[in-house]
């Protein structure tokens, strides 16, 4: 008997002559995952991986229920397959659900399994039907609930007997890196990283760019963005963050061009700049965390104008989103708690009272070349500050 | 790039005297003060010894000083510890509204608890009246706890005469002193001064966080609020952190015979500091009493600037300093010290604080003022308009 983990992924069998490049890339994304675990193996069969060889079982399972791609896992004992075997260490997890009652005084359940080995003697239906016969002589506080069961006990027959009686969902999606590379605006809110976990979870990799306004935004909302990419990389794999300095460029815009425009002239410079950090990383495409009307920029005659300063596609996952949904994915994917760590900015030196909401690009255009912008992303860009996040560059 | 630290009012450097002492600690004297063997009685040695040291700095006996965490925890016992002890006799308490947080949130507790507390208001300088004192003293008035330098602007408070108001009394209260940041930097003689309890930190006189005093004058009750072991006379149970106490033995010796040396040397400094800042700002607004004030801490508005962002601009040039308003796009978060002294937002979101030890040099003064200057002229060109 050994204790393995089942790990299913769905969506990558829709992929037709491309499905062992998506295995591939799973299985790959999956060992980096547990690159931590001890010993542990992973191997391929039949459509399902498993996980095998470890300690702790827990870690096994948090870690896979990160990894885009996989729908759900199971833990199970892989056991030999004759039916007698099977019977023990179906008894095993009963007695083991029994003693964790709580308050009830029956269990019900019901048996399915599947054989995938024609050669075992008995057929599923009658495997489902000898083990619930056995189980409910040997446990009187056990009760056959067909529809509506407490537990359903799983028996598969492949080149072992696998049986388990948890599926724990997973993240889903694609695995990371099969759908290429994009390069995520990140500014340290509630939003963006919610929508870098979305791409991502389309098998996007991810590179970051965080614009920092030294010194009116403090090293500390540095540290924040920094943290937040760390919790990014559990989904996402790692992850190479620019942090762009960006105060030249503001305190121009500040000195030469109208003051309700800035916000607008700064999403502009910004969208520029990642545009052209994201092709220096072979990325094909910007995120950015919007969703229209959310504040003056997000009007969507703002982001008609933001959108127009870049030539590749920008992906705004949230664009449709009320702040509440977003809220509430931030705090499942875990980054809420960060992003809502006080803003340390100062930036509201270079926030207009009364910013336009309709913009007019003609006019944005004009004021755009009021400043020296070729120079100042010049220089910007060639002071960038790249940090690796996460332990090596995912491929 | 030169470091310049002018933020010691924040916490200050372990000197090179404390970190032989505290190593030669760690090395030698594992012991468990209680153990009845040898090792144990080394140990308990040792804290004497520390226990002298702070003592001596406050003219007090060595007896009269328990070891805490810190002055947070110093605080939170006086307060807590004679407010449960004097229930029955009243539960009125008299503070300031300047006050430390740790002083501030425990009367807070208190009040949820059925206490009434006093907040006595200050004036533009930061201080107290003894008029609004007096007459704040209630027959069940069982508590005043007043600090002695302000953490964020360096008023002192006129706690020799309060402690003699209330020698007066026929019911005295209990009078507790906030001395974390006047400890070691201005006479501070509790016995001669009628004062009860007075909370220390040891991060605050070069010594490591973690440690700190608080003074019981003989004979004043306080009930524990940690219960355990009985160590330290049942006042404060818990294994004593030899090495922080010895940190802070070596601590506080340090900081007397610096103080020794020169008494003046924080006042020349700061004089130093403040006529550079009024010739190079004449708008510059001095928060706080100039005149009496203690002398390591400065507090300077720049108004119409950010704070923070100064702030920051210093430490790109190596320069530390602090702020009492924590600058944010959502919400102005501006310190209740410098709304107390009744500063418009303008300059108190504009103020830093500098303050200075005896580590502090005339040199580093004088590389830190142009650098001050060329931060506030720069910074003033972008302000919000």
């Amino acid at each position: 008997m050994e204790r393995v983990i089942l790990i299913r992924y769905g969506e990558i069998y829709l992929k037709g002559q491309n499905r062992p490049y998506f295995e591939r890339m799973l299985l790959d994304n999956i060992k980096k995952a547990l690159a931590d675990i001890p010993g542990i193996r992973v191997s391929k069969s039949q459509g399902r991986f498993y996980a095998e060889n470890y300690e702790n079982e827990t870690a096994v399972i948090r870690a896979l229920t990160h990894v885009f791609g996989i729908v759900s896992v199971s833990p199970a004992y892989k056991v030999e397959k004759d039916f007698e075997t099977l019977v023990r260490y179906s008894e095993k997890i009963m007695e083991n659900l029994l003693s964790h009652l709580q308050g009830k005084d029956v269990l019900t359940f019901k048996v399915e399994s599947r054989r995938a080995d024609k050669n075992f003697p008995m057929d599923s239906l009658s495997i489902c039907r000898e083990m619930g016969g056995r189980l409910l002589d040997r446990f009187p506080d056990l009760k056959v609930d067909v529809h509506h069961p407490d537990v359903i006990l799983n028996i598969e027959v492949r080149e072992f007997g696998y049986l388990y009686h948890e599926v724990i969902p997973c993240a889903g999606g694609m695995p990371v890196g099969t759908n290429g590379k994009a390069a995520l605006l990140l500014s340290g809110g509630i939003d963006s990283p919610v929508a870098g976990y979305m791409i991502a979870k389309r098998g996007v990799a991810l590179t970051a760019v965080h614009f920092h306004s030294f010194p009116y935004t403090s090293d500390r909302s540095k540290e924040k963005v920094i943290d937040l990419c760390g919790l990014l990389t559990r989904y996402c794999g790692p992850i190479r963050l620019h942090v762009v300095p960006f105060t030249r460029i503001q305190q121009e815009l500040y000195e030469k061009c109208p003051d309700n425009q800035l916000t607008v002239l700064m999403r502009r410079y910004m969208m520029k700049i990642a545009e052209a950090i994201a092709r220096s990383e072979e990325a094909v495409a910007l995120i950015t965390g919007e969703s229209i009307g959310q504040v003056a920029s997000q009007t969507i005659e703002s982001l008609a104008v933001t959108n127009d300063a870049v030539s590749m596609p920008v992906f705004r996952p949230l664009i449709g989103f009320d702040k509440v949904d977003i809220m509430n994915i931030a705090k499942n994917i875990g980054t809420y708690e960060t992003s809502i760590l006080p803003f340390e900015d100062c930036c509201t030196v270079f926030t207009p009272k009364h910013p336009v909401t309709h913009p007019k690009l003609d006019r944005i255009l004009l004021s755009e070349k009021r400043i020296n912008g070729e120079e100042l992303m010049r220089e910007a860009i060639e002071n960038v500050e790249k940090i690796q996040i996460g332990k090596e560059e995912w491929k | 790039m030169e470091q310049i630290y002018l933020d010691y009012a924040a916490t200050t450097p372990v000197v090179p005297e404390v970190v032989d002492a505290v190593t030669d600690c760690l090395k030698k004297d594992f012991g468990n003060p209680s153990s009845m063997h040898r090792l144990g009685i080394q140990a308990e040695k040792r804290i004497k010894e520390a226990r002298k040291q702070v003592s001596d700095l406050l003219r007090a006996d060595p007896e009269e000083i328990i070891f805490t965490s810190g002055g947070t925890e110093s605080n939170n016992m006086a307060i807590l510890g004679t407010a449960h002890d004097k229930k029955r006799s009243g539960m009125h308490c008299i503070t300031t509204a300047i006050e430390h947080p740790s002083v501030l949130n425990t009367f807070a507790h208190l009040e949820k608890q059925g206490y009434e507390v006093t907040y006595l208001p200050v004036d533009p300088n930061g201080i107290i009246s003894l008029e609004s004192f007096r007459n704040a003293l209630r027959e069940d008035t069982i508590l005043v706890s007043i600090m002695h330098v302000n953490n964020e602007i360096g008023s002192v408070q006129p706690i020799g005469q309060i402690g003699s108001i209330l020698n007066g009394l026929k019911f005295r209260p209990v009078f507790h002193v906030d001395g974390v940041q006047s400890f070691g930097k201005l006479p501070l003689y509790p016995e001669e001064w009628g004062i009860d309890l007075v909370s220390l930190s040891g991060h605050k006189i070069h010594a490591p966080k973690g440690i700190g005093a608080l003074y019981r004058k003989r004979g004043v009750r306080l009930q524990p609020i940690l219960f355990g072991g009985g160590q330290q006379g049942g006042i404060r149970s818990g294994t004593e952190n030899i090495t922080g106490i010895v940190g802070m033995g070596a601590g506080a010796d340090w900081i007397a015979q610096k103080h020794r040396e020169n008494s003046r040397y924080l006042y020349e400094l700061k004089d130093k500091l403040v006529s550079g800042i009024r010739d190079a700002f004449p708008d510059a607004m001095i928060n706080g009493d100039l005149e009496n004030g203690a002398p390591h801490i400065l507090n300077v508005g720049f108004p119409g600037l950010r704070g923070e962002i100064l702030l920051h601009a210093l430490e790109e040039k190596g320069v530390y300093v602090s702020t009492g308003s924590a600058c944010s796009s959502r919400e102005k978060k501006i310190s209740h010290v410098l709304k107390a002294l009744g500063l418009d937002d303008r300059t108190a979101e504009g103020s830093i604080r500098i303050s200075l030890s005896y580590l502090t040099t005339p040199e580093e003064i004088e590389a830190f003022l142009p650098i001050l200057t060329r931060s506030v002229k720069k910074i003033g060109m972008f302000i919000r308009r």
